[in-house]
């Protein structure tokens, strides 16, 4: 009973959000407010199916209804509760029901929080939400139906992938769903400005804290998952450039560009064309991203089954929604930059408008970098220039080369002054920073064991950006008292900025690592530390056995604390899972994953030392809250009567 | 701003050059990725081509499962072509080809070898009692040292060797009835016309 209740729901608000695309549109183009009107119950009435349906497949897996196809193949009965809930999304049709979900929460969003906004421009930025509502229920309906029967059902199900079987994985797709589908709210309005062949910066400023929050939830949920693989997959890395990492990086890049550029275009009218064309890509992106991973195209770790009827229809989709924007983009676009010819907008080479436009260009060559990286293995296939596979060599060296003009010119930027050429001035006024960063990289270069240049090259830039914008705060508390929301997340996230460089250059410089054999009793010395290893023992969990390794860890003489990595082989088979023994510390982690029986009691044991690691995630924290700081200035709610 | 002189949308247009990159750019794209779901049924698409293709197969001597005190040696199996199947009771997968490669064991048409890779030799003889036994003879490596030698990354996978001990094919992943039908069958026809119908299998003692 319960998967045709799913069903009813699912072909419900397929209907709704086709109700929701078409009419509202057609009264905006007609100026029939009947239907622009509908638009707002259209997306309360999607919004409300949608949740029910979510609902009702969360109540299959809790009740445990293997009659569902795909709850038997994501759970058994010896899953833990939380997981039961976790395992919704857990696959492929689940988690397409999820974007669906999240999709339908931002759409509600729009239509209760954007009252201010003129009926007919509001209409066409939930049409457009509503198309790609309607493309993805299609899919979860035609493609990948979650309530598809399994009948007869089954006693028992396999089981949720143990490597999703943990509390980060909770909350990671969730996050990582809700920044990919928020780059819908900009794309739509976007589309909207095109359709309407205008655009009025009022609205304009109405996206962005849309933007800004979007970037933020996708920030946390890259995080996350980076957090997630550090811990779980047992080698210590944070970032692998793995295919599907590289999908969910692509729009966060062009989405940091876009922020930038819409602040430029509402506070000067400049790069409106630019700005349209970052909201397409940011969210065309996203539906990249989620091609990738829910294609098989690529292979990685993220990869569900592979079946190219679903892959196709994405890929159709993806070819309608990025090819009809770009087509209205090419039409429509050069006739909305308005006079390019305006005093108002001309700018000098080194103004903010300038830095912007550099900041812009580098996150986007960024951007580019990655996409190609990401694709080459499969034109390299392609074009039959055999198997080849692109890594961090790669990846990272391009990256660093991209990055650091930015990480150079960041400062510069909220200290520079719109349209005005300043000559020497903010270089004068940064001097004093700039020389405190060469100072103090030049002690790290010399206290630093190992990795002297990267080691410096992480204190002097962390030190550059962080002194850069602390100055410019005092400056700001000084001559004009206290700054608004807007700067406030600014702020913020460039610290974001600095406190990541120190976790990621520092680690890389001066983590250490040991690969040894341990028998109990024996010790090994890491990084200052004694490890004293006491033996494994058995323990199980409520679907898995496990060996369990248990250490001491001794500064000097001084214990300082107890650590327990885990071996973990799940009743439903498959590889074992690594638990890692962790010390968190801001200083630092100690790290221990252990590895196999050598036979006569002794583990391989990796031990590794990686200083400042948390930095990373504190760093990119920083910047989510930033964004979610910016999104809630007072000023982007209020419409003004005129705009300048 | 809000308001753009109306001949403004008459006049700007995009330069053609642009147009034509960014169509070209796009339409490259999208056809990547046609190629790219296109290929993605193929469940092979990734492995590697092994390093051992029209190599010898590399030198081994190993226990037989049912009987540890005998083993057989890679001279031991020349002369007629095998087809090398590694296993283990602890993956899942082997169980999905298990079906395929029996009906095919079941032909004769070539000798099926298992190679059981890092199991316990009691959970191996129950999987092979409950599922049954298509193979001649089963190898048991259970420290996986001799599977270095083979490259065994993952199991299944799968080795067609020639009568000269040469290895001429490899599968990694199941094998599917399309594997067979599409790769094995016709590598197994060029073995056999090859080796010019030559037949007749060494003596393997008491294995088995």
């Amino acid at each position: 009973m319960l998967g045709e209740i799913g069903q009813v729901l699912l072909i419900l608000a397929l209907l709704a959000a086709l109700l929701q695309s078409v009419l509202p549109l057609v009264g905006a183009q007609r100026g029939i407010p009947a239907l622009t009107a509908i638009a707002r119950p259209a997306a309360m009435l999607q919004l409300t199916t949608v949740l029910a349906a979510f609902v009702v497949l969360t109540i299959a897996f809790v009740r445990q209804d293997f009659s569902l196809r795909y709850v038997a193949d994501n759970s058994n009965t010896l899953l833990p509760m939380i997981y039961r809930y976790s395992a919704v999304w857990g696959a492929h049709e689940g988690s397409l029901l999820m974007w669906s979900l999240v999709l339908a929460l931002w759409t509600a969003a729009v239509a209760a929080f954007s009252r201010q906004l003129p009926p007919e421009v509001m209409a066409r930025v939930l049409a457009v939400m509503g198309m790609i509502s309607v493309g993805f229920l299609a899919f979860l309906l035609f493609t990948s139906n979650p309530f598809a029967r399994l009948l007869p059902a089954p006693g028992e199900g396999h089981d949720l992938n143990p490597l999703l079987q943990d509390p980060g994985l909770i909350i990671h797709p969730p996050l990582l769903y809700l920044g990919y589908v928020g780059f819908a709210v900009p794309f739509a309005f976007a589309i909207a400005a095109l359709i309407d062949g205008r655009i009025d910066v009022r609205w304009l400023r109405w996206t962005r804290p849309w933007t800004n929050a979007a970037w933020g939830f996708l920030t946390i949920g890259i995080a996350l998952g980076s957090w997630w693989a550090y811990y779980e997959l047992g080698w210590g890395g944070w970032w692998f450039w793995d295919p599907v990492e590289n999908a969910s990086f692509m729009p966060w890049l062009v989405g940091a560009a876009l922020l930038h550029s819409q602040a430029a275009t509402e506070k000067r009218g400049v790069f409106v064309g630019w700005t349209l064309l970052l909201a397409i890509a940011a969210f065309a992106l996203s539906l990249l991203g989620t091609f990738l991973v829910r294609s098989g195209v690529l292979t990685s770790v993220h990869s569900f089954a592979a079946d190219p009827s679903r892959g196709l229809f994405i890929l159709i989709f993806l070819g309608i929604v990025v090819g009809g924007s770009l087509l209205l983009y090419a039409l429509r676009a050069p006739g909305m930059g308005g006079n390019s010819n305006d005093p108002r907008r001309a700018f000098a080479l080194n103004s903010r408008e300038s830095l912007l436009l550099a900041n812009n260009l580098l996150l986007s060559c960024a951007c580019a970098m990655v996409l190609l990286g990401t694709l080459y293995p499969l034109l390299a296939d392609a074009l039959d220039l055999g198997k080849v596979s692109v890594g961090p060599p790669y990846f990272g060296t391009l990256f660093v080369l991209l990055m650091a003009p930015m990480i150079v010119l960041l400062p510069f930027g909220p200290l520079s002054r719109w349209q005005r050429e300043q000559s020497l001035r903010t270089l004068a006024l940064l001097a004093p920073w700039a020389g405190l960063a060469v100072v103090l990289g030049i002690i790290g270069w010399w206290m630093a064991p190992q990795g002297k240049f990267k080691t410096a090259m992480g204190i002097a830039s962390a030190a550059w950006v962080a002194g850069g914008t602390g100055y410019y705060l005092w400056m700001r508390l000084r001559k004009s008292g206290r700054p608004n929301a807007e700067t406030w997340g600014m702020l913020i996230a460039h610290f974001g900025v600095a406190v990541f460089l120190v976790g990621a250059l520092l680690v890389e410089a001066l983590h250490v690592q040991h690969e040894v054999a341990l028998a109990p009793g024996k010790s090994i010395d890491a990084g200052g530390y004694t490890l004293l290893f006491e033996g494994v023992d058995a323990s199980d969990g409520p679907n898995y056995h496990s060996d369990r390794g248990h250490l001491q860890v001794l500064r000097g003489d001084t214990p300082i604390t107890r650590l327990h990595p885990e071996k973990r082989m799940y009743a439903s088979g498959g590889q074992p899972m690594t638990e890692a023994g962790i010390h968190r510390t801001l200083g630092g982690d100690i790290y221990v994953a252990l590895g196999e029986s050598l036979g006569d009691g002794s583990w391989a044991v990796r031990v590794q030392i990686k200083p400042f690691v948390r930095w990373i995630w504190l760093g990119a924290a920083l910047m989510a809250l930033g964004g979610f700081i910016t999104a809630v200035d007072r000023r982007f709610r209020r419409l003004p009567e005129k705009s300048k | 701003m809000n308001n753009p002189a109306p001949e403004s949308k008459t006049k700007h247009r995009l330069p053609p050059v642009a147009i034509v990159l960014g169509a070209l750019f796009f339409l490259g794209l999208m056809g990547l990725m046609l190629y790219g779901v296109s290929r993605s049924g193929k469940p092979d698409r990734d492995s590697l081509p092994s390093a051992l293709i029209n190599k010898p197969a590399p030198a081994f001597s190993l226990p037989v499962l049912h009987d540890p005190s005998v083993h057989v040696t890679d001279k031991q199996l020349r002369g007629a072509p095998y087809l090398l199947n590694v296993w283990g009771s602890w993956c899942p997968t082997c169980r999905d080809e298990h079906p395929i490669l029996t009906r095919f064991a079941e032909t004769k048409r070539v000798r099926v070898i298992g190679y059981n890779w890092k199991d316990e030799p009691s959970e191996a003889l129950r999987w092979l009692e409950q599922l049954g036994n298509p193979y001649m003879v089963v190898l048991a490596d259970q420290e996986g040292r001799a599977a270095l030698d083979w490259g065994i990354a993952a199991a299944p996978e799968t080795f067609l060797v020639d009568g000269s001990g040469i290895v001429r094919w490899k599968y990694s992943g199941a094998i599917t009835q399309q594997v067979m039908d599409e790769q094995l069958i016709p590598a197994l026809e060029k073995v056999e016309a090859a080796a010019g119908g030559k037949h007749g299998a060494p003596d393997l003692g008491a294995a088995r």
